[in-house]
């Protein structure tokens, strides 16, 4: 599909600037304006709206196609909470507002939410206080970092190393790096969990703490993990949460009451709002009574006569770590998503999530090798070690499963896992569509026992197949205008 | 009852039955009862209708009615119908990050346009797909320049946004960095006090234009000694005023970066938004965050894919360029959406009717006496008014006359008490501006 | 897989070849492989001091990244500039035209240090037994 830039003519223009109402024309001295305007298309809006939905029907969307990508929790985004978004009296408020004088009281609305959605926030996990403001998974995670190191900061720790499982996401080590803590990584034992004997050779009073994903990204929940929480605690090391698996267990267990420090969730996984071909997420990050006092500024607070306002005043803050309170519109979504699914809901949800994750591993375990032979939690794990062996590796039947109109699960993640392949199907999805799912996986494996060649040729029912990623990488062609001047 | 779950109790049944289990709670055997919850008080679910009447009303608690004069970095622009319409198909808001080309070029070539756009708008060669917002995204900028020159202190302009640098504050508290900030004076950059710092230690200076008092200007000259010195310049710019004003490619900035919320998002107090950088080819592999590129498939044809993934966190680690793993896709695409629906003409007269209704602004209020419109550098649609009273004073009584009056500069700027910024979109009418001016008359009248 | 009889090597897979007090520097047909192919090669700094062992630079494939560590101690001298344009020399003749730097020796007894051709095959076959052989992703 052509570019937009080659369906410019010139003397188009999509939108109309209103004309000047007032009676002065302003103007600046030459040195300051730019030479030539700036190259953006020039197109009706027709051509815009013709151009951009077409576009987007070259994409796979939770809302057309099951999108069972482990670790992402792609679950369906609901349509109400899109409009509670666009409310003018949300949509339409000024950030800098509630820092005027006497402003506060025009925010209300706005600071409500943030008040409650924290306080859900603290039932759901059972942590003291959260900050809203992370504005994606990995910024909650560089938040709970810099919150673990003033801490040990407060306390004159000398600090070195945070320990990390080999199963985590690469986001915890790149933040605990950011933050400039050393890595150690331990590995996993052959069921999956963390290795207890290698975690205690690692913890030294040098360690800042542990960095863990519970249930982790291979699916399982470590029944040890208060023992684990112990362990760390007595080199007065701090447990953080990695909540990208929260989905699994609400209602269940709470990372508060089993030992964790800090914890961020990332609302776009659990509480349902869009990944928007990534991002905008939201990373809220929740901490245990020690660290309340770390928190960033600013704070949302209710005063004794019920108003609400925002609060600087916290001597041992870490300071700032966004522009404002966090990507409000996204925070608003999760907040009607938790009013609707309430107690019971949310509980459900976690039920069905883990019910029909185990339905997958029960039908496909007869076809693809399981990395963990256990109960799993809301995700499980295969590898295509068998196919791979016949010349069909995992990412080849990712393809295959784009040609059944379907999104691949995560492929090549975790790494502990060779050829690993890891399912995600949430609890918003049917019987009849995993069923759907599994006779594709099912059909996969048999091709590749019939005809391995034939994955070559796949996907061959999308705009494109298989695209030149060397190519890419090394032309690097990034920019529409390098390549036509 | 949950209206997201499809499974019903037969279905319940089936499955357990293929799992060879009795019941649901078999599946959660790994946590153990030792584990279960102290409290999970919450309060039963809504119906969508009782959910959104009780949020129409904490939305109507907000600041409608309130004539926007607030700008400091983000602006009450137009969002074009358009715009909102397409960036609300499920295709683009509920598909993920493009980890499956084929199945994602809606998503890909989308951001492809919108890196050439940024690259467009600011003449530089080479942009990403977008960073948080504008203030993470200059401290991405800022690391970035660390790594390029292998210096660890930075000289930061007092024109910056003080939102972005007590962020940055904060971010570089534990580093081992020197930061140091010139003294504020009000308008352009203090060329001189810049100079002075530079040393060769230095890996940046960071400059913002327009700057947080609205001046406009021209970087050149800082540019050429900050390269002189072997230093990177960085440049924090507002995209809707470069549709006049000189672009930091032509002036040799080395990294731009900048809050895209004005192309096309709705201020929805502080986010999301949109965070961008763009910068010289040379410097392509130190960029943090996603990038699209250009290849073809295996029949030739053209196609994107994200691309240069090896910077990124989940292949290098601890040894990436940044955390980063989420962008703000969704945003950028809105942003791609609106520089199309405007175009390259509109994009310039949007800018010359910001210009024209800030420069009509200033004149009006300028009439008032005891209010000096401060006219020691060229400003865009934003400018600094000093008044006879508190600013955080006048504020107050212009709220009860219905007017947002503009940030006073005292919250930030100790010693600016009597300062107001007042910033003045294409949205404000003649009726609004000249309302104004009769309004903060009557306020400063007020004993 | 192809080894150079007359060259040293590390367990990280770089060769080294000696020409007096000229060492040359790259990577083994067994990393080339198992990065795929690559996509960009971060050349070091002519004149930098290196140590046995310690960074030397880095390289890129389309989904990996690898660090190339320096076999010996010494002053980099030259380095492969034409890999620049066309990193995929590696990936066609990492033995010969896919050289990565030249370095100048500061420590002859180093050498002693790294392995022989006999000695690296008998390592690769020992990575093989251990099912680490092939890492390549796809």
């Amino acid at each position: 599909m052509n570019v937009i830039f080659e369906k410019s003519v010139a003397g188009r223009q999509g939108f109309r600037v209103p004309d000047s109402d007032v009676p002065v024309e302003g103007t600046l001295p030459e040195k300051y304006l730019r030479t030539a305007a700036a190259k953006l298309p020039e197109v009706s809006e027709l051509d815009v709206v013709r151009h951009f939905t077409q576009l987007s029907q070259q994409n796979f969307s939770v809302d057309a196609n099951f999108y069972p990508l482990g670790s992402c929790t792609m679950k369906y985004n609901p349509k109400f909470t899109e409009k509670v978004a666009a409310m003018p009296g949300f949509a339409e408020l000024h950030p800098l507002l509630p820092q005027l004088r006497g402003g506060e009281q025009y925010v209300q609305g706005a600071l409500e939410v943030l008040f409650e959605c924290e306080r859900w926030l603290c039932e759901i996990t059972g942590m003291q206080a959260f900050t809203m403001q992370p504005l994606a998974g990995a910024h909650g995670e560089l938040t709970g970092v810099m919150l673990m190191a003033a801490y040990h900061k407060s306390r004159g720790n000398s600090k070195k190393y945070i320990i990390i499982p080999d199963s985590a996401h690469g986001t915890n080590p790149a933040s605990a790096a950011v933050a400039g803590y050393e890595i150690v990584s331990v590995p996993s034992d052959k069921k999956g969990g963390m290795d207890i004997d290698k975690l205690k050779a690692a913890l030294t009073p040098e360690c800042a703490g542990l960095m863990i994903t519970c249930p982790d990204t291979h699916g399982v929940f470590n029944s040890r993990i208060d023992e684990i929480a112990r362990m760390v605690h007595e080199v007065d090391g701090i447990m953080y949460y990695d909540g990208a698996n929260l989905n699994a267990t609400l209602g269940r267990c709470r990372p508060g009451d089993i030992g964790f420090d800090v914890v961020h969730l990332n609302l776009h996984k659990t509480f349902a709002t869009p990944h928007g071909g990534g991002g905008p997420g939201s990373g809220p990050v929740g901490v245990g009574s020690r660290l309340v006092k770390f928190l960033p500024v600013s704070r949302v607070v209710k005063r004794s006569d019920g108003k609400f306002a925002l609060n600087y005043e916290y001597p041992d803050t870490i300071g700032y770590i966004a522009s404002f309170y966090g990507a409000f519109g996204v925070i608003l979504k999760a907040y009607a998503y938790m009013l609707m699914l309430g107690r019971d809901g949310l509980k459900a949800t976690s039920d069905h999530a883990v019910l029909n994750a185990n339905y997958l591993l029960h039908r496909l375990k007869g076809a693809y090798q399981i990395a963990f032979d256990r109960i799993c939690m809301h995700e499980c794990l295969f590898s295509a070690a068998r196919q791979a062996a016949l010349g069909v590796h995992a990412i080849d039947i990712a393809k295959f499963l784009i040609d059944k109109k379907m999104h691949p699960p995560t492929v090549y993640f975790p790494l502990t896992v060779k050829e690993a392949i890891m399912i995600e199907p949430t609890e918003t999805e049917s019987k009849e569509t995993l069923d759907r799912f599994v006779e594709a996986m099912l059909e996969a494996d048999e091709l590749a026992r019939k005809d391995p060649e034939a994955f070559h040729k796949i996907p061959s029912t999308m705009p494109i197949s298989r695209p030149d990623e060397t190519k890419a990488a090394r032309e690097a062609k990034v920019n529409y205008f390098s390549s036509h001047k | 009852m949950n209206p997201y779950i499809a499974n019903t109790s037969q279905d319940v049944s089936s499955m357990l039955k293929t799992i060879g289990l009795g019941s649901v709670d078999e599946l959660f055997c790994d946590i153990q009862p030792r584990h279960a919850p102290k409290s999970f008080d919450l309060p039963k679910g809504l119906s969508e209708y009782e959910i959104i009447s009780y949020l129409n009303r904490l939305a109507l608690q907000n600041s409608n009615g309130l004539i926007p004069f607030i700008g400091g970095g983000y602006y009450d622009h137009y969002v074009p119908a358009a715009c909102q319409a397409l960036i609300s198909r499920g295709e683009f808001y509920t598909a993920y990050t493009p980890y499956q080309p084929e199945c994602a070029q809606g998503t890909l070539q989308s951001l492809f346009e919108f890196q050439s756009m940024i690259c467009a708008l600011t003449e530089m060669d080479v942009s990403n797909a977008s960073l948080y917002e504008g203030g993470t995204a200059l401290y991405e900028a800022m690391m970035m320049a660390i790594r390029i020159t292998n210096r660890t202190k930075v000289v930061m302009d007092s024109g910056v946004s003080p939102i972005y640098r007590k962020l940055i504050r904060s971010y570089t508290h534990n580093l081992d960095f020197e930061f140091v900030e010139t003294p504020v004076v009000h308008g352009q950059a203090d060329r001189s006090a810049i100079v002075k710092l530079l040393d060769k230690n230095t890996a940046a200076v960071i400059v913002q234009n327009p700057n947080f008092f609205g001046a406009v200007d021209d970087h050149t000259d800082i540019v050429e000694k900050t390269h002189a010195a072997g230093a990177l310049l960085i440049s924090s710019v507002y995209p809707v005023a470069l549709g006049l004003l000189k672009t930091p490619g032509a002036m040799g900035a080395d990294i731009v970066t900048g809050e895209g919320q004005s192309l096309g998002l709705p201020l929805s107090f502080g986010g999301p938004y949109l965070g961008f950088i763009a910068t010289r080819t040379k410097y392509i592999r130190q960029m943090p965050g996603r990038i699209v590129g250009e290849t073809v498939d295996g029949q030739g044809r053209r196609c994107f894919v994200n691309t240069l993934q090896a910077r990124e966190q989940h292949i290098r680690r601890e040894k990436a360029t940044s955390n980063i793993c989420t962008n703000v896709a969704l945003c950028a695409i809105q942003a791609a959406i609106f520089m199309s629906l405007v175009g390259k003409e509109g994009l310039r007269k949007l800018a010359q009717l910001n210009l024209d209704k800030a420069e009509f602004a200033r004149r009006e209020l300028s009439r008032i006496p005891g209010v000096e419109v401060k006219r020691s550098s060229p400003t865009f649609n934003e400018f600094t008014v000093r008044l006879p009273k508190k600013a955080d004073d006048v504020v107050a009584g212009m709220i009860r006359h219905g007017f947002a009056a503009g940030f006073p500069l005292g919250r930030y700027y100790p010693g600016m008490e009597d300062y107001l910024l007042v910033a003045v979109t294409e949205k404000r009418t003649k009726d609004e501006i000249a309302g104004y001016a009769q309004a903060l008359a009557k306020v400063l009248a007020d004993k | 897989m192809e080894i150079i009889e007359h060259y040293l090597y590390t367990k990280e897979h770089e060769w080294l070849d000696l020409d007096g007090e000229i060492g040359t520097v790259g990577i083994t047909e067994y990393a080339q492989s198992a990065l795929g192919d690559i996509t960009f090669v971060e050349l070091p700094e002519i004149e930098k001091e290196v140590e046995q062992f310690e960074l030397l630079t880095s390289l890129e494939s389309v989904k990996a990244a690898n660090d190339i560590f320096s076999p010996i101690s010494g002053k980099i001298t030259e380095v492969n500039d034409e890999l620049t344009a066309d990193p995929g020399i590696i990936n066609r003749d990492c033995y010969e035209k896919g050289w990565i730097a030249k370095i100048k020796i500061s420590d002859d007894e180093e050498t002693s240090n790294l392995l022989t051709a006999d000695e690296y095959s008998n390592y690769l076959e020992s990575l093989d037994r251990n099912g680490d052989g092939d890492s390549s992703d796809e």
